[in-house]
């Protein structure tokens, strides 16, 4: 049972793993024959190569990025819970603070972060402040809409039972969210990598933003490729996380929904 | 003559404009079971809300047990018209619901609960999701959530409607069983006139919207009345009654169309 879902997994991932070589044999064979300088495009087994010379840079620089995502997502995480909370209790609260919310959205991040590296320093706290002013929005809608996908007959049948708001909350609502909280999860763990590394690039003493930028002053593409493999994998294994912790707090969700990436 | 264990006098409700109920006045006897029959859109689920307390109405007065019936009183257990089963949790989880609403501990729900699976027809399924099961199992699931509040009465929006007509006949045999022996006091709503004769011992007719009550009809034959040998004759000639009388001129005039 076991193996045959992995094989499923691994057949399914096929056309992706072989969209993926064929570009990559493309831009390798280009390089060669091209004769392009390595210092314009440098082919993807020299990034691979210069990736495994300089690991214990990268590592060392991967280290404060995943760190900054890390704590910024969990901040954003806590604020948008808890806020999704005021407000599905409160439509006083809802109309007060969503166009706040809103607004946040249409800060354009070019011009926010070194604002927010000047105003809080090189530290880890700028970044973290980004990173969950990136994550927050998309993580308050996706509660605030799971909330309002509970069945209509659900909270009719907790009413007739004499369950109070905040008991009908606590059993149909919450749970009820629990789809849109993990779609809304994957989204929004994806910008926060992207977001960690743009406000390292605003001002850092180390991560793979600043790293990015250094390699290339150098005129080093090879490593600023080697450094956006890492924040791709990095990427990549964050949103697998989420299917596992999904299946683990949620099993359910995989039995009712068919639809899956 | 015993006295009526719930009774509606002549209530009155509506959404905004639209007038759904218009004097309604129907009673239900202690250890019966009634249906509430008429068209679709009539109003039935409605008196289930007024009953629950989700809508109020505009006139007229509900009693139970010969007092009027106070907001905070909730003699009823519900089924809504859709099972409402919650998807993330277990059956077993499921069936608690209301024992935990209650603020009964999950152990001791679970074993209160527990021995009635097999009567139910679920033994096995404890742990399963509701996703995992067929149509049948759900409602009967659905129904040993509404029975184990052990309220004085169940409510029970039409149950059957969405299944297929076999396991419908399987679930109402089932059903009229466990009515023989437990002596529930149950008001069933439904459309499916066949339903209401072969089940209970009364029927309410109600008219197109605003529902009133048109006719009440006993129903008095013999039980179980699926196997009894001349039951089931008996039972389609009040059938064919009733549907005579649904489908009379006057009837058809008040509902402006025909079906
Ligand atoms: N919340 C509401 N607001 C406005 N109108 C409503 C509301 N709920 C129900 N109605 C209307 O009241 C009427 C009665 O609805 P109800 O659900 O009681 O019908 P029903 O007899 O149970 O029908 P069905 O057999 O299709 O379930 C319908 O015409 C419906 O459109
Ligand atoms: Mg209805």
């Amino acid at each position: 049972m076991r193996g045959r879902m992995l094989r499923n997994h691994a057949f399914r991932a096929l056309p992706a793993l072989a969209a993926a070589s064929s570009l990559l044999l493309a831009w390798e064979i280009y390089c060669r024959l091209s004769g392009i300088s390595e210092t314009t495009l440098p082919a993807p087994s020299q990034v691979l190569q210069q990736a495994w010379l300089n690991r214990d840079a990268l590592w060392l620089n991967t280290v404060p990025t995943l760190r900054a995502t890390l704590f910024g997502f969990s901040l954003s995480l806590v604020l948008a819970f808890l806020l999704s909370v005021v407000i599905d209790f409160s439509s006083l609260m809802r109309r007060a603070l969503f166009p706040i919310f809103i607004a946040s959205q249409t800060l354009p991040l070019v011009a926010i972060a070194p604002l927010v590296v000047l105003w809080f320093g090189f530290g880890l706290l700028p970044k973290i402040l980004l990173v969950a002013l990136v994550t927050f929005f998309p993580m308050l809608v996706a509660l605030a809409e799971g909330y309002g996908s509970t069945e209509r007959e659900v909270e009719d049948l907790l009413a007739s039972m004499g369950a109070s708001r905040w008991k009908r909350f606590w059993l149909a609502r919450l749970p009820s969210a629990l789809p849109y909280f993990f779609a809304g999860l994957r989204i929004s763990i994806t910008y926060a990598v992207v977001a960690a590394i743009f406000a390292e690039y605003a001002g850092a003493a180390r991560g793979l933003g600043i790293y990015m930028l250094n390699a290339k002053n150098n005129f080093r593409p090879d490593l600023v490729l080697a450094a956006v493999l890492v924040s791709s994998l990095l990427t990549m294994l964050l949103f697998s996380a989420t299917w596992a912790v999904q299946r683990m707090a949620a099993p359910w969700i995989d039995g009712t929904s068919r639809r899956r990436p | 003559m015993t006295a009526p264990l719930l009774s509606l006098d002549r209530i009155s409700l509506s959404y905004g404009e639209i007038d759904v109920l218009r004097d309604v006045s129907l009673d239900v006897m202690p250890g019966e079971f009634v249906s509430i029959l008429g068209p679709s859109g009539a109003g039935k689920s409605t008196i289930f809300k007024l009953l629950t307390g989700a809508v109020a109405a505009r006139s007229g007065e509900i009693r139970f047990a010969g007092r009027p019936l106070a907001p905070t009183d909730r003699p009823f257990a519900f089924m809504p018209q859709r099972d409402a089963l919650m998807p993330w949790r277990r059956i077993i989880d499921n069936t608690t619901l209301g024992l935990e609403v209650q603020g009964l501990r999950r152990k001791q729900a679970h074993q209160r609960v527990r021995p009635l699976f097999e009567e139910f027809g679920l033994a096995g399924f404890e742990q399963h999701y509701p996703h995992a099961l067929s149509g049948g199992m759900r409602q009967r699931a659905a129904l040993l959530r509404t029975v184990v509040q052990d309220r004085p009465v169940l409510l029970i929006d039409e149950p059957f409607g969405a299944l297929d007509a076999l396991t419908r006949n399987q679930m109402q045999i089932w059903l009229e069983a466990m009515w023989l022996k437990h002596r529930w006091t149950i008001i069933l709503i439904t459309h499916d006139v066949r339903e209401a004769v072969m089940l209970s011992d009364r029927i309410h007719l109600l008219s197109p919207r605003p529902a009133r009550v048109e006719q009440t009809i006993a129903v008095p034959l013999p039980r179980p009345r699926f196997s009894h040998p001349t039951a089931r004759a008996e039972a389609a000639t009040i059938e064919t009654s009733i549907l005579d009388f649904l489908l009379s001129p006057q009837i058809q005039e008040q509902q402006g169309q025909l079906p």
